[in-house]
């Protein structure tokens, strides 16, 4: 794999992460690397410290040193840029990041601004007791995950389900919450991986799960699309109700939700003392670029001193952020008005559509297809493979990017992600090459 | 337009408190606001109702340790508060740092362009690059960097120097040791304290316990003595400086990265005011030979562009910056970057690009001197009065000494009189105890009518 040593550190794609080249695996022990997920072929470490250059005396973070790679999606961004430097011919179709494709509707674009606050609260938590007060916007979820990972600090303990959201573990690491990386488990220390496999229908074993000070809880799932039960939340929340936990609710894809699955925890009774709840206009109105998200923590929300969770938030985001861009506010207003409302769910109508597709090509060539109805994501199982080696086969054989399961967690391993995300002609002809390779 | 939104829902014993829900302006939001002494911390009520449910999680106990709410929603709550009192009165404010002039109409249309560019397949992007588009990148190395060897690369484009400044807190965790001058913006301590790399404040002088402070004043021409400043891992350096509007010359900043050479340290230099500079001294610490080996320089759009409510700013680390053990800062930065954050708003940073070309420019540095105007006008008024102003030549800034008095006692005279807001110096830190920061951001006719109300009501 030393080509893509090569071929990166001559010319980058714009998306592409340019360090992979100076980037240092810390690793004292040996230059071969081994990216989580058993992936075989191996990435050499190009810059070794340089010795006679100036060095400060600043110690590195030492929680920095205990990620084991770069986060993941720039790692599929770089070999998506090798693989296309390497077949310059190639019409390479991307479902791999989950990145909108389809414009945004105008009447999102050429709004006014109003109260955004407002609007959020009552178009998403209009009946279960929230108001703007409790409303952060924000300049999307990822970042909100940072900024609730600095409220917490470094002596909580979280949970996250296996597999999961890369940003989740990845900031848990950065903020010192956990121990090293264990590569035979492929798990940090510290942290409670909460398996949702085909065997237990996605939703984690409460009774087998250890107690956390914080459970991260994403649902209708990414990457697996699975949507948990009304009675499922139910328990979640009496679990966390138990052990004095917090949930951290991600509710991105809520709007994706087909069934009658819950959309926000709060539609759960007593949810408003063990929860938060973190979403995103990224994949209702396609803000992916435009950057605008939302944070709703309840005023019931209480530390164990009796402290209110809100207002050390809003602490935090008064000194560590200094809003959302206004034009996106903007924006925002507009997708929580009556017409905006609408055209997110033609915009997620249409993605829905390209997941159906998916899923019904795969469905078609034998394979166990799981997720896909609640979510624009689409996961396949790859018995007794594994799934980096999956992903650079579908990409060198049919120049599609997808992102291999175990990216997600050790509980990934032996799946592939597929979302749903792209122009329509692009996901039938992906779907095409699908059935070519595995007819 | 703004997106700020002002929560406090402090319920302590102790302190005395206003708790109101107001509506500003028409183009201000709801909020709810308390306002609290000042010096008071925040804890939860004694003798609150036990029987609202408690889980398990212990308060981050790096959040307890902060002494006061962050200062710039403690003035607005302020003002509001005084609003409130007088309907008819027409405040104005020299307070928070805002901007307050249109934005030049090619850099708004560029944005409109833009957003209304993302309804049609050919103009519509998706997720950008964490560290910002390829063109922006390098058009701020060219701009602001252009023969000091910054690359594009070395550059990441963000939301604002508030939000960068935490970035960098996570990137350099909590076992660092961190200089800032004093006074200075609060969002180095503020954000020192919640990273954890700080001890409690000290009752009396209300400065944190392993924060070394660089005691900047008129005696040592604004500029810290470092013959007698320790080692730190971090040095925060702010230059033109907010609040005191000193701009550091090059033998100072030559010092400066001697200083930092000695001592193997790392210079975080915030430049956020270096386009206000006319004088000829430095705007970037890489005019320092050697500066690339010891210094990050953070940096915004903010006061460059009117773009405090749009978001947008830099970072630039370069590649010769190394830690102790040889790896680049930059690796880890740029990891943060990709997994704390997703990119500043597209929209932002085609609005950047617009300030950036040549006519955008242009127009960009008329408003700031616009800004500099008002603070000339300001500077004369304060002088008119027998006052000692500071600053107000390379930034837009004045610090003004009231010798012998306390800060908030000047904030609220000046308030309650003149109905003007403006900052205690206190709230920047305990060096600015008897000063006040006025700001030079407003239109013109306030400006003249602030400079009215000033010379009536304190002369």
């Amino acid at each position: 794999m030393s080509v893509i040593q090569q071929n990166l550190s001559t010319s980058m794609a714009s998306s592409a992460s340019i360090f992979i080249a100076n980037y240092s695996f810390e690793n004292n022990k040996s230059t071969n690397i081994s990216i989580p997920g058993k992936f075989k072929a191996v990435v050499k470490c190009v810059a070794a410290p340089e010795r006679t250059a100036y060095k400060t005396k600043v110690s590195r973070n030492e929680n920095m040193a205990k990620l084991q790679a770069g986060y993941l999606f720039p790692e599929i961004a770089r070999r998506k840029a090798a693989h296309m430097l390497k077949h310059p011919d190639a019409q390479v179709i991307s479902l791999g990041i989950g990145d909108t494709t389809e414009p945004i509707p105008e009447v999102i674009t050429s709004a006014m601004s109003k109260q955004l606050r407002a609007s959020i609260a009552s178009t998403y938590y209009a009946d279960l007791g929230l108001d703007e007060s409790d409303i952060f916007v924000s300049d999307g979820a990822k970042s909100d995950i940072s900024r609730l990972q600095v409220l917490f600090g470094s002596k909580v303990r979280i949970a996250v389900q296996d597999p999961s959201y890369p940003a989740y573990v990845d900031s848990s690491v950065i903020l010192g919450q956990t121990g090293l990386f264990q590569k035979d488990i492929e798990q940090f220390e510290k942290i409670e991986y909460m398996k949702c496999t085909p065997e237990n229908g996605f939703f984690p074993d409460l009774s087998t799960v250890g107690r956390t000070d914080v459970i991260f809880f994403c649902s209708p799932n990414n990457p697996t699309g699975y949507a948990a039960s009304r009675d499922q939340l139910t328990r979640l929340v009496q679990f966390a109700k138990e052990n004095g936990s917090i949930i951290v609710y991600d509710s991105a894809y809520a709007m994706y939700v087909s069934d009658d699955s819950p959309r926000s925890i709060f539609e759960i009774p007593g949810a408003k003392e063990v929860a938060l709840e973190v979403s995103s206009f990224s994949k209702y109105a396609g803000f992916t670029g435009v950057r605008l998200g939302w944070t709703a923590v309840p005023k019931e929300l209480l530390y164990s001193d009796g402290f209110p969770v809100a207002k050390d938030f809003n602490r935090i985001v008064c000194t560590c952020f200094n809003g959302a861009s206004n034009i996106a506010q903007a924006g925002g207003v507009a997708c929580v008005s009556p017409e905006g409302i609408k055209a997110m769910h033609e915009v997620v109508g249409f993605y829905k559509e390209n997941t159906s597709i998916i899923v019904d090509t795969f469905d078609s060539l034998g394979f166990k297809v799981y997720g896909g109805k609640n979510a624009p994501y689409v996961w396949v199982y790859f018995p007794g493979q594994s799934s980096w080696d999956v992903f650079s086969e579908i990409l060198e054989r049919t120049d599609v990017v997808v992102t291999p399961g175990s990216g997600f967690g050790p509980g990934g391993e032996g799946f592939i992600r597929v979302s749903a995300f792209g122009h329509r002609e692009n996901v039938l002809e992906a779907c095409e090459r699908f059935k070519q390779l595995y007819k | 337009m703004y997106g700020r939104f002002y929560l406090s829902l402090v319920k302590n014993w102790h302190l005395e408190h206003i708790k109101e829900q107001c509506k500003f302006q028409s183009t201000r939001k709801p909020c709810f606001f308390v306002v609290m002494k000042w010096g008071q911390g925040i804890t939860a009520l004694d003798n609150e109702k036990d029987n609202n449910y408690r889980t398990k999680v212990a308060r981050n106990p790096k959040l307890e340790r902060l002494e006061n709410n962050y200062l710039f929603p403690e003035i607005s709550a302020r003002e509001l508060q005084h609003i409130r009192k007088y309907p008819d009165a027409k405040v104005i404010s020299l307070g928070i740092g805002d901007t307050t002039q249109p934005l030049p109409d090619v850099i708004a249309s560029s944005m409109a362009n833009y957003a209304v560019g993302l309804s049609t397949p050919t103009g519509y992007r998706g997720y950008g690059a964490e560290q910002g588009c390829k063109e922006l990148r390098n058009a701020i190395a060219k701009t602001f960097y252009g023969k000091m060897g910054i690359k594009d690369t070395e550059v990441f484009v963000s939301d604002g120097a508030q939000c960068d400044i935490s970035r960098l807190q996570l990137l350099f965790g909590s076992n660092m040791s961190v200089a800032v001058q004093d006074p200075i913006f609060p969002a180095y301590v503020d954000s020192s304290v919640i990273i954890g790399q700080t001890g409690d404040a000290d009752k009396e002088s209300g400065r944190y316990e392993n924060i070394k402070y660089m005691k900047c004043e008129a005696r040592n021409g604004f500029f810290p003595d470092l013959s007698k400043t320790p080692r730190t891992d971090i040095i925060f350096f702010c230059s033109p400086n907010n609040p005191t509007g000193h701009a550091a010359t090059r033998e100072q900043l030559e010092q400066l990265v001697q200083f930092a050479q000695d001592n193997g340290s790392i210079i975080v230099y915030d430049s956020a005011y270096a386009v206000y500079i006319t004088d000829g001294r430095p705007r970037s610490i890489y005019e320092i030979p050697g500066a690339r080996k010891v210094a990050i320089e953070i940096s915004s759009f903010s006061k460059i562009a009117g773009f405090t409510g749009v978001r947008l700013g830099w970072t630039v680390v370069p590649e010769d910056l190394l830690y102790l053990n040889g790896l680049r800062v930059i690796n880890d930065f740029n990891r943060i970057v990709t997994t704390c954050f997703n990119g500043a708003s597209r929209i932002a940073q085609a609005g950047g690009l617009a300030s950036l070309s040549s006519e955008g420019f242009k127009s960009v540095l008329s408003l700031v001197d616009y800004y500099k105007e008002n603070a000339e006008i300001l500077l004369e008024t304060f002088k008119s009065l027998g006052l000692k102003a500071y600053g107000g030549e390379n930034a837009p800034y004045l610090w003004v000494h009231f010798p012998g008095s306390n800060s908030w006692d000047v904030f609220n005279e000046i308030l309650e009189k003149a109905h003007i807001i403006t900052v205690p110096g206190a709230g920047f830190g305990p060096a600015g105890k008897e000063f006040i920061r006025v700001t030079a951001f407003g239109q013109r006719e306030n400006i003249l009518e602030a400079s009215k109300r000033l010379r009536s009501h304190l002369s």
